[in-house]
């Protein structure tokens, strides 16, 4: 002991002396019965010195429920949650905190030794992805399935107020049997991801679902990762297995600040900022009904054609997603015209409206790419209530504060027009490519209401579609504040948010927004 | 050869029996420019079509305007010449071209109907409508569409014949039994050549020989194709422009041309190219055209065809003689003399030609794909190279029309030369969204068998025959990939780390200090163990399997094109996706090392704790747990 304190640099004497109470605790619970192998029997054989007991505790807790219960878990084809940490942040970068907080249950049998684990069913701590700090919790399946105790719960917070402090993100990893802790999981910000084929996620499980409604469900189609990918959308991303996740997850942290008083990091860009696209000019079918990709036109405009998106197989009629602009980070949301026309519906301006209030939380300017008929008509959409959900989106994007610039690539009709961050919503900057169409309708719609009755419908047809199906109409209004050649959208926008960048708005006092929930 | 001017001859009557359907366009060309009617044969139904004259030589006064009766990079070829000789030029198009580059690039376009080229490029009525409507003075065909012969009259007779060459077998030579020295013999690959072969042969024996006893036996040599590039004008001359070997072909359709002929001596060249005069000659042909040969081992050439019309392949012959052959056929049709004597046309240097396709060389040496080109970038910064192409970044290669991208041609003083700006011009060629036969043309090129010149035309099939595969890495090659692969993946990491104006940054960044960094590159389900450190701003140093290379290069990850040097040896590949877990695919030598096709996987996963994981496999085991010191080299994630 001595010798250790000697070697122990004076300002680190508080921290032994945190220590030792810990172990003093320890000690008081060995004496009930034994509990990991190491630790026992250090404890048993003869008397250990503090520094023992230390080191004991520390890899006790490396191995969390033991090497018995990690071999389960990589036979399930996950990764541990130290596992997960190590390839999540830098090398070397990871600070744990509470390595020795234990549960403090006592019913059945739980305060026997053998049922406790040093950290208990979380790793916590802080690190840095790409040098940026974070903070990050883990939850440990090896031990008690990952279940949250108060211990657990106090671990988490823990690490959340120091980041609440510091104004740091926090990640959580969740890996947990627990169903109380599903309702943390949108932990970074509203980023959740889950691994495709090994992980569920619902309220209650199958068996309760069957005494309940008596319906059959597996896991995996009551929560699994496809359901919650494609059909709630509840989770934002799937990935093929924890190690694609996390490597993703580093990518995704680079396009976010650490927190809302920050901006978006600017990263190096190779892709120079006036790049002229020329396959632009072409992308636009000449029939107005055809479909494209508006993917296309996001690769083909952002730097180095690296598009994050997110939720995409969710709504796929909208497309949301990350990307930067000469290395600054943009968030973009576009009608996909391939799928149902590009129409608005519920689960569409719901996606929508979420992203674009994420992005104006956190300063990420908006980029909106323009192609919708409408909103999708129907008794299923009416009832569901799509002015509600619809207004959303409308709501979100009025509400934004951040820089918003809009491109019409084709059409915008009707109140879909008005919601897709039109100038009437405050858009900064509003292009409208040659083939745009700003109308309340398409011609044929419009023709057949204007014109009822009228025996040469093709001749008023025509005329309407000369009248209205371009972009001159908004254009001579104010509506949209160019016209641009497409091949000039990468530059054109780069240069607005190089003037953006300072954009700022005076909102009046409240005490929080009123969004149509 | 005498029998070559009878063969031709009969060719000249068969293609007199189409006349009826090209008549209308030979009479409205006349009623805008011409004053002769050329009534007698296809060939100068052609030249009317083709040309033009106005004046480049402003001593030479030629047509004002031209109408093009073509699409895609031959439409945008001729384009270019009348533009150099002042000539307007009109366009026609279908819907789906309407943007295309041909159109651009023409004085005037007209939509002559829908997309299939029956409603648009074949429709005559609408054709001769834009003629009229643009007071077009002249027309080009190209090649393809209207140039083309489009059938014979089949012979009732001539089934014997088929049946008895599908018994010996594919392909068969036909031969006069009275005659010798090529008279009527004709080489059959198929039931419909063979129909065609026993009528013309049958025709030249017997005014020959007097006797029309045909002889069918299989064709044994390996021949080759080799063509007399021929230019004729109305006034009984005609010039023979060299040769062009056109051997490498699939499925009898040209991958690989060059001019000229590794195989031919003077002596050959020369025979052959006074018999294709003479056949021009005796035709009164008056234009650019080919005459075809197959030329076997012995360097005896036998007759095939004369196509009446500017060929794919004529680029060829313009980098080595100086000509341009659209310019002469302008020239020519408006009834200058030729200006050059057969003494003034030289062969310089030696020029390669590759048909870069929208195709999948893996199956069947390449069948057809379609989409839209999201990037497209033409190699032209490189010295000796032109591309003929028509189209451009965002084009779309459809169903309707010719899957064919451009035309890439490169030129030096030699062979070795011309085929090692080749190599650099199919590395350069940036082609994103189609499917595209590159692979198959780098191989080609550096074939040791094609590089002696010994080829013909079934060299795919014998050098390939379980199919093409693509590139096979040597070891070497094999670690210059990993290294570079590696090295680019550093390169993502590290930039991932640079954020400008982070010096203000509210929580300062600390960058991670990695001095090595261990990978675990999966390829070609092999995994290699790959270790990488900087050597330099520019440069990192790169173990593979044991095995140091030095990787330097500007890392530009914006650029579809990345020049790297490896340990001095320079190489440009291409970087087509790059995904946050790791998996990259690298066009490499050509190949593409991608997932998706079986060639090769590349998978480079670094991590810190030297995790390594693939795309879709699932984490069956981990051999490690934390805490451990994990050493090089040990197996730490085990994949399904």
């Amino acid at each position: 002991m001595r010798t250790q304190e000697n070697r122990l640099g004076a300002g680190r004497r508080a921290k032994m002396a945190a220590a030792m109470r810990v172990v003093a605790a320890g000690a008081r619970l060995s004496v009930v019965v034994s509990g990991l192998r190491a630790a026992v029997r250090g404890l048993c054989s003869q008397p250990v010195s503090v520094h023992e007991r230390i080191e004991n505790k520390r890899s006790a807790a490396l191995v969390g429920g033991g090497q018995r219960r990690i071999d389960a878990q990589h036979k399930r084809g996950k990764l541990t949650a130290r596992e997960r940490i190590s390839l999540l942040l830098d090398p070397g970068s990871f600070v744990e905190s509470d390595m020795f907080v234990e549960h403090r249950c006592a019913d059945f049998g739980m305060a026997a030794e053998k049922n406790k684990f040093p950290g208990d069913s979380v790793v916590t701590g802080r690190g840095r992805i790409n040098g940026r700090l974070v903070y990050v919790f883990s939850q440990d399946f090896t031990v008690f399935g990952g279940s949250l105790s108060g211990a657990h719960a106090q671990k988490i917070c823990k690490i959340m107020d120091q980041a609440m402090t510091v104004g740091a993100p926090v990640i959580g990893l969740n890996d947990s049997g627990g169903a109380r802790i599903q309702e943390g999981v949108e932990s970074l910000a509203g980023y959740a991801d889950i691994f495709l084929d090994t992980s569920y996620l619902f309220i209650t499980g199958p068996d309760v679902v069957k005494s309940v409604t008596n319906e059959d469900v597996t896991q995996e189609e009551l929560g699994g990762a496809r359901t919650h990918t494609t059909m709630s959308g509840v989770a934002h991303r799937a990935f093929e297995n924890d190690v694609d996740a996390l490597c993703n997850l580093r990518e995704f942290f680079n396009y976010l600040p650490l927190s809302n008083q920050d901006p978006a990091p600017i990263c190096e860009c190779h892709d120079p900022s006036d790049r002229m696209v020329p396959e632009l000019d072409t992308i636009v079918p000449l029939e107005s009904t055809k479909a494209y990709n508006m993917v296309d036109i996001i690769h083909s405009v952002v730097d180095e054609r690296e598009f994050f998106e997110i939720m995409p197989n969710y709504a796929k009629n909208i497309i949301v997603g990350f990307a930067r602009m000469n290395g600054r980070t943009v968030g973009i949301v576009g009608n996909q015209p391939k799928v149902a026309s590009g129409c608005l519906d519920i689960n569409s301006s719901v996606k929508g409206a979420r992203f674009v209030r994420f992005c104006d939380a956190f300063n990420i300017p908006l980029i909106t790419f323009v192609d919708v008929p409408g909103f999708l008509p129907g008794t299923a959409q009416e009832y569901g209530g799509i002015i509600r959900h619809g207004a959303k989106l409308l709501y979100a994007f009025a509400e934004a504060t951040v820089p918003k610039v809009t491109v019409i690539t084709r059409k915008a009709y009707g109140g879909a027009y008005d919601v897709m961050s039109s100038k009437h919503l405050c858009g900064d900057i509003n292009y409208a490519w040659p083939t745009a169409e700003i109308a309340v309708m398409g011609a044929k719609g419009a023709v057949e209401i204007i014109f009822k009755g009228h025996k040469d419908v093709a001749a008023a047809q025509a005329e309407y579609i000369e009248k209205f199906a371009n972009p001159f109409p908004a254009a001579v209004r104010g509506f949209v504040d160019d016209i641009i050649q497409p091949s000039s959208t990468r530059a054109r926008i780069c240069r607005d948010l190089d003037v953006l960048a300072s954009k700022k708005v005076q909102r009046p006092w409240r005490k929080h927004a009123n969004i149509p929930l | 050869m005498a029998g070559l001017w009878v063969g031709m001859a009969a060719l000249v009557a068969a293609g007199r029996r189409e006349r009826r359907w090209l008549q209308p366009l030979m009479r409205s060309a006349a009623l805008w420019t011409l004053k002769y009617v050329p009534h007698y044969s296809r060939q100068h139904l052609m030249v009317t079509r083709s040309f033009c004259s106005a004046g480049y030589d402003s001593n030479e006064k030629t047509f004002d305007k031209i109408l093009i009766a073509n699409r895609g990079e031959i439409a945008c070829r001729v384009i270019k010449t009348c533009k150099k000789m002042g000539i307007k030029t009109v366009a026609i198009h279908s819907d789906v071209d309407a943007s295309s580059v041909h159109v651009k690039m023409a004085d005037e376009a007209v939509c002559v109907g829908p997309a299939p080229t029956s409603k648009s490029y074949l429709n005559m009525d609408a054709i001769m409508e834009a003629i009229k409507k643009t007071r077009a003075q002249a027309v080009h065909p190209g090649y393809g569409f209207l140039s083309e012969n489009k059938e014979f009259a089949k012979c009732l007779d001539a089934d014997e014949a088929v049946r008895i060459a599908r018994e010996i077998g594919y392909p068969v030579m036909i031969k006069a039994s009275a005659g010798g020295g090529g008279k009527g013999m004709r080489i059959a690959w198929d039931d419909e050549e063979t129909r065609d072969g026993f009528r013309f042969s049958s025709q030249e024996a017997a005014s020959s020989f007097g006797d029309d006893r045909l002889l069918i036996e299989k064709f044994i040599d390996n021949p080759r194709h080799i063509e007399i590039q021929v230019l004729g004008d109305k006034h009984g001359n005609a010039l023979w422009l060299n040769e062009r070997e056109c051997s490498i072909q699939r499925r009898n359709q040209k991958v690989v041309e060059e001019a000229p002929s590794i195989f031919l001596d003077s002596k050959t060249r020369r025979a052959m190219g006074e018999q294709a005069v003479a056949l021009a000659k005796a035709v009164k042909y008056s234009s650019a055209g080919t005459v075809e040969f197959l030329v076997d081992s012995k360097k005896n050439f036998y007759f095939l065809e004369m196509n009446t019309r500017l060929q794919v392949e004529h680029p060829v012959t313009e980098c080595i003689t100086g000509l341009d052959l659209v310019q002469e056929m302008i020239r020519v049709a408006k009834g200058y003399p030729l200006r050059h004597r057969q003494a003034d046309i030289p062969i310089n240097g030696w020029a390669v030609e590759c048909r870069v396709y929208a195709e999948d060389p893996y199956k069947s040496f390449g069948l057809p794909s379609i989409g839209r080109l999201s990037q497209y970038q033409e190699p032209i910064h490189l010295p000796g190279v032109r591309v003929d192409s028509g189209i451009q970044p965002g084009s779309d290669i459809s169903i309707y029309y010719d899957p064919m991208i451009s035309k890439l041609i490169t030129y030096g003083s030699d062979r070795t030369e011309a085929l090692k700006r080749m190599e650099d011009a199919l590395d350069n060629y940036v082609i994103r969204g189609v499917t595209h036969n590159i692979a198959l043309l780098r191989e080609v090129i550096i074939n040791s068998r094609f590089i002696e010149g010994d080829i013909s035309t079934k060299f795919l099939s014998d050098v390939y025959p379980d199919g093409f595969k693509g590139h096979k890495l040597t070891e070497n090659e094999r670690n210059q990939l990993l290294a570079i692969a590696s090295s680019l993946f550093v390169a993502f990491q590290l930039r991932a780390q640079h954020f400008q104006e982070h010096e203000n940054s509210r929580v300062p960044i600390i960058k991670p200090q990695v001095a090595n960094w261990e990978l675990s590159i999966k390829l070609h389900d092999e995994v290699h163990t790959v270790i990488a450190s900087n050597s330099g701003p520019t440069t990192f140093s790169v173990e593979v399997d044991g095995s140091k290379l030095n990787v330097t290069s500007t890392w530009n990850l914006a650029s579809p094109l990345l020049s790297v040097s490896v340990d001095g040896i320079q190489r440009t590949i291409q970087c087509l996706s790059r995904e946050a877990g790791g998996n990259m695919s690298i066009q490499f030598l050509g190949t593409v090392v991608a997932e998706g096709q079986e060639i090769c996987v590349i998978e480079a996963m670094k991590m810190q704790n030297s995790m390594t994981a693939g795309k879709t496999g699932k984490v069956k085991s981990v051999h490690c747990k934390a805490g451990d010191t994990v050493g090089e080299g040990d197996l730490l994630v085990e994949l399904e």
